[in-house]
């Protein structure tokens, strides 16, 4: 049974609070048990609490399975990027140096690359991906453009990201501020931007003690 | 009795990782069944599907028809089952031996030398010199068994509970203003809230799920308050941070209440019909300018203005408080101010306009009702009052005479213990020597005792020093309710047996009450036996639960109390217009005989132990999102340890650079009372005044060597969040 069309998943990294349920959650689905596919990180510890959980955006056209020499990474038809099948991958790392979002794994114990698959197993079966289900802050987030619209009045998602002259679309979208009129992220653009917005910022308590 | 070498021990009972193997690692594995229940850790206790296959918790489904989690589990809930089925279970009674540690012995052989020893301590030293300690993770049934097992069966004054170091505070402060204590409101009013005011909460960490609720109001405009002295998760993206210097959370409340009198923002109706006490608060934080507030607690005047208007003129509101305000030897007092501003701006009672504690642990709410406090019995009622007395002694069947007087609180219990006034122990659900304060001062007591009988289902730090060891049950080994944050009893459902010679922990208090040959009226033989017996001795009193049967639990999705018939279905929010209460009996909506609820003078007092040039440092402990409480359960859960393996000193790089550390160096951390040495973590997301270090970790690793044992003089908390230190980078053994 293929994913329902109108379920689509979003991810606001403004909500994410580090805890790694989505991890440990991820580590639990019967297609990779023991092995979490996603990546959970602080972006600068040393400065915030800030981070970032990263799933596989499930690209339309996906650079890791293009650049995959033995064919072995598939999307199915509702648009899921899936592991590489095990007869084919040789391991070789490209689809991992190649993922503009850094989503492929390696995992050299079984000399095969996994990645997140959208819990294919539940979602085609009409349920949630683990991840987004447990997500206490719901920073990660599973349903219809419409839920998340009422739900999330001040945001929606985006769904392309520009790598310099590559633009990627994506199954997956990030929210953002709903008043903005980006079309794209320009994400290597941004790479060398301040963080701006709402933010607590370090200096607050540094000022008390001036 | 000296003990023997505690790495023998770990070696023996752990704390060892475990991790998924076997059933739990397999693909496709059909489980036997799927039990509907709830996570065994934290006051939200959220809804939760355990998969069973052969007896054993295999992995869990998210429980998405649960009302309050709808499927979200933080990582601790998600990796709970492990605790299942692991090498470090107590499968068998256990004696201690001087030169093996421990060595099994039969279970009937155990019960019978735990009767004999409480039986020869009593005559000889009277019943009082044998005390229980008991914890807020049990259901409400153990809880309430606990107490009644303390009163009727040991007729010992001497029972007391870990939520002495988590709840009491804010206990005793709803009890002095509003006559009752619970959560004011449901969590759905903190959705639609224009402001949430959250002081001392790490609730990222410590109640992750309360995390989309509070994202969800500032989705529909609410703006975020957060009081606290580290940038938490919660405070990272919030409208307005203050900064706050530990311990000085009344001045700030103060503060507030005079900018609202000031710029009068304030529901003078409410104030009038409502409440009494106004004036006099209103003249106590006369003083409190903002100014004044400004320089004792450290948060610039600026945003204390800010905070004051936008808290005055909101039209609803919710206030969220944790341990962060309560850990203080003026707890209290903290509680009391938070709870003014909540009264002079009239916003309670009401949807979308609330006031709630997060309870901490598991039964935090339940665990704190039903008689297992040194001072109350079940139904929070008061073990001084002679009604009180006299009804619950008929429920069970004894002269109102017979129930012990008060007894004091878990600390004092040490303290006894060490004076030689108390020489027998028997503790379940508390590992005191992981989380009570200076834990030092409670080893040496430990080693006092005469005779120490240990409930468990691991070997627990505290049990390492017991004479016998009973093995008894994990939550998902019995079934039972508790109830959470909101004040909503639910229901805990068995999904496995108990392994070996372990049983549910009720049946092993009964076995102790038999063979004391005193077993009238602990001859339950299921928990929901136990449950309407609670029903009863809870009728009429505050906590009333008499209306609540496990089958209203399940098709509710739980029953808030109070419910004080079948056809009740509960009461989510208190203090609604026109609500009805035994003690007002209809005079207004607060537990007062005139229905109004109090305003308290809250008065500030520094921190016990304020830093000095010797310990010029303040620490402030708490917790992570990966451990819960002492750590017993979830250090032994291998994904768990992975996500944040040992304790590190926070502190912020101006510190850092002053004391020559940099991040991951070997440093130690001295207070009056002890010193540990861990790494150090050297973040912005700290005040530079105060380092932060958690204390779910034993023995080296433990916060609470430094921590001090000064309390409440109310509610005897212990002064967790503040005392002094002096830091160094250490030089010696540097790997």
């Amino acid at each position: 049974m293929p994913i329902t069309a109108n379920m689509e998943f979003f991810i606001d990294a403004t909500r994410c609070i580090g805890c790694q349920a989505c991890a440990q959650a991820c580590s639990e689905c019967d297609t990779h048990k023991g092995h979490s596919m996603i990546h959970l990180e602080y972006l600068d510890r040393a400065h915030s609490v800030q981070s970032a959980p990263v799933v596989c955006m499930h690209c339309d056209s996906p650079t890791c399975a293009e650049v995959c020499p033995a064919d072995a990474i598939k999307r199915t038809d509702d648009g899921v990027v899936q592991t590489a099948r095990k007869p084919r991958c040789i391991a070789c790392n490209n689809c991992v140096l190649a993922c503009p979002f850094g989503v492929p794994k390696m995992k050299t114990e079984f000399k095969l690359m996994m990645k997140c698959d959208m819990c294919y197993d539940r979602t085609s079966a009409g349920k949630r991906p683990m991840c987004a289900t447990v997500c206490p802050s719901q920073a990660l987030f599973y349903g219809t453009r419409e839920q998340i619209e009422e739900m999330r009045p001040r945001s929606a998602g985006i769904n392309q990201f520009k790598f310099g002259e590559q633009i990627i679309t994506t199954k997956v979208n990030m929210m953002k501020p709903r008043t903005g009129e980006a079309k794209y992220v320009d994400v290597t653009a941004a790479m060398k931007e301040q963080a701006s917005g709402k933010n607590i910022t370090l200096n607050i308590l540094d000022s008390v003690f001036e | 009795m000296s003990l023997a070498p505690d790495s023998g021990l770990i070696q023996q009972f752990g704390p060892h990782a475990a991790y998924s193997t076997g059933a739990r690692l397999q693909t496709g594995v059909e489980p036997d069944k799927l039990v509907d229940t709830h996570c065994c850790f934290c006051g939200q206790q959220c809804g939760i599907r355990l998969k069973i296959k052969d007896n054993e918790v295999i992995g869990f489904e998210p429980r998405e028809d649960f009302p309050f989690n709808q499927g979200m589990l933080c990582p601790k809930g998600v990796k709970r089952y492990l605790q299942g089925s692991h090498p470090d279970r107590l499968l068998s009674a256990y004696q201690r031996d001087p030169r093996e540690g421990f060595r099994p012995i039969a279970y009937d052989e155990a019960i019978s030398r735990v009767a004999s020893e409480i039986t020869r301590i009593q005559s000889a030293f009277g019943n009082d010199a044998f005390a229980v300690l008991t914890g807020a993770s049990l259901t409400n049934e153990k809880a309430y068994l606990m107490g009644k097992f303390a009163r009727v069966c040991l007729k010992t004054a001497n029972i007391d509970y870990n939520g002495r170091l988590c709840m009491v505070s804010a206990a005793a402060g709803n009890k002095k203003a509003f006559g009752i204590d619970r959560a004011a409101n449901p969590w759905s009013d903190i959705l639609k809230a224009e402001v949430v005011w959250i002081s001392g909460a790490n609730i990222a960490e410590c109640a992750p799920i309360t995390t989309n609720y509070v994202w969800q109001a500032r989705e529909q405009g609410a703006k975020i308050i957060v009081v606290d002295p580290r940038i938490t998760p919660i405070a990272r993206t919030c409208d307005l941070f203050l900064p706050i210097k530990p311990g000085r959370d009344v001045a700030l409340f103060n503060g507030i209440l005079h900018l609202m009198i000031e710029n009068d923002w304030l529901d003078h109706r409410f104030i009038d019909e409502q409440t009494i006490g106004f004036e006099g608060v209103a003249d106590h934080v006369k003083e409190w300018t903002p100014r004044r507030t400004a320089e004792v607690t450290g948060i610039t005047e600026r945003a204390i203005r800010q905070a004051a208007e936008w808290w005055g003129i909101a039209k609803s509101s919710f206030l969220l408080h944790a341990r962060g305000i309560e850990h203080h030897s003026h707890g209290v007092q903290n509680v009391l101010g938070a709870i003014n501003i909540v009264l002079a701006s009239g916003r309670i009672g009401r949807e979308n306009c609330g006031y709630a504690t997060i309870t901490g642990q598991g039964n935090g709410q339940g665990g704190r009702e039903h008689g297992q406090k040194c001072d109350q019995l079940p139904g929070a009622r008061d073990v001084s009052n002679p009604e009180h007395r006299a009804y619950v002694a008929k429920v069970w069947g004894i002269d109102p005479d017979e129930i012990p007087k008060a007894g004091v609180d878990a600390y004092e219990i040490f303290r006894k213990i060490y004076r030689g006034e108390i020489r027998g122990l028997l503790s379940i659900c508390f590992n005191q020597k992981v989380s009570l304060p200076d834990n030092n001062f409670v080893t040496r007591a430990l080693e006092k005792l005469e005779f120490f009988v240990a409930i468990d289902f691991f070997l627990s730090e505290t049990a390492h020093h017991a004479d016998i060891v009973l093995p008894g049950s994990l939550q998902e080994e019995d079934e039972g309710t508790t109830t959470q944050i909101e004040g909503r009893v639910i229901k805990i459902n068995k999904a496995v047996d108990s392994p070996g010679d372990a049983r549910e922990d009720w049946r092993v208090i009964q076995d102790i009450a038999g063979r004391l040959g005193r077993e009238h009226g602990f001859e339950f033989t299921s928990s929901r036996e136990i449950f309407d017996e609670l029903r009863v001795a809870s009728r009429g009193g505050i906590a009333d639960y008499s209306g609540i049967t496990y089958e209203k639990i399940d098709s509710q999705y739980g029953v808030c109390w109070p419910c004080r018939s079948e056809d009740d279905p509960g009461t989510p929010r208190l203090f609604e217009p026109g609500s009805w209460n035994p003690i007002a009996a209809g005079a207004g909506p607060f537990y007062f005989p005139d229905g109004k609820a109090r305003f308290n003078v809250a008065s500030y007092s520094p921190p016990t132990e304020d830093v000095d040039e010797e310990y010029p440092i303040i620490l402030t402990t708490g917790r992570v999102v990966s451990q819960y409480l002492s750590g017993t359960q979830t250090r032994r859960i291998g994904p768990l340890v992975d996500q944040y393996p040992e304790p590190r000193v926070e502190m912020h790089p101006r510190l850092a650079e002053k004391l020559g550390i940099i991040d991951g160096d070997l440093t130690t951390v001295s207070s009056r009372r002890g010193s540990l040495t861990l790494r150090a973590m050297v973040v912005t997301t700290i005040r530079p005044d105060t380092i932060f270090i958690p204390y779910h970790w034993a023995g080296r690793q433990s916060a609470n060597q430094l921590t001090i044992s000064a309390q409440d003089p109310i509610s005897k908390i212990p002064e967790y969040k503040v005392c002094a230190v002096r830091v160094r980078k250490e030089t010696m053994n540097d790997e």
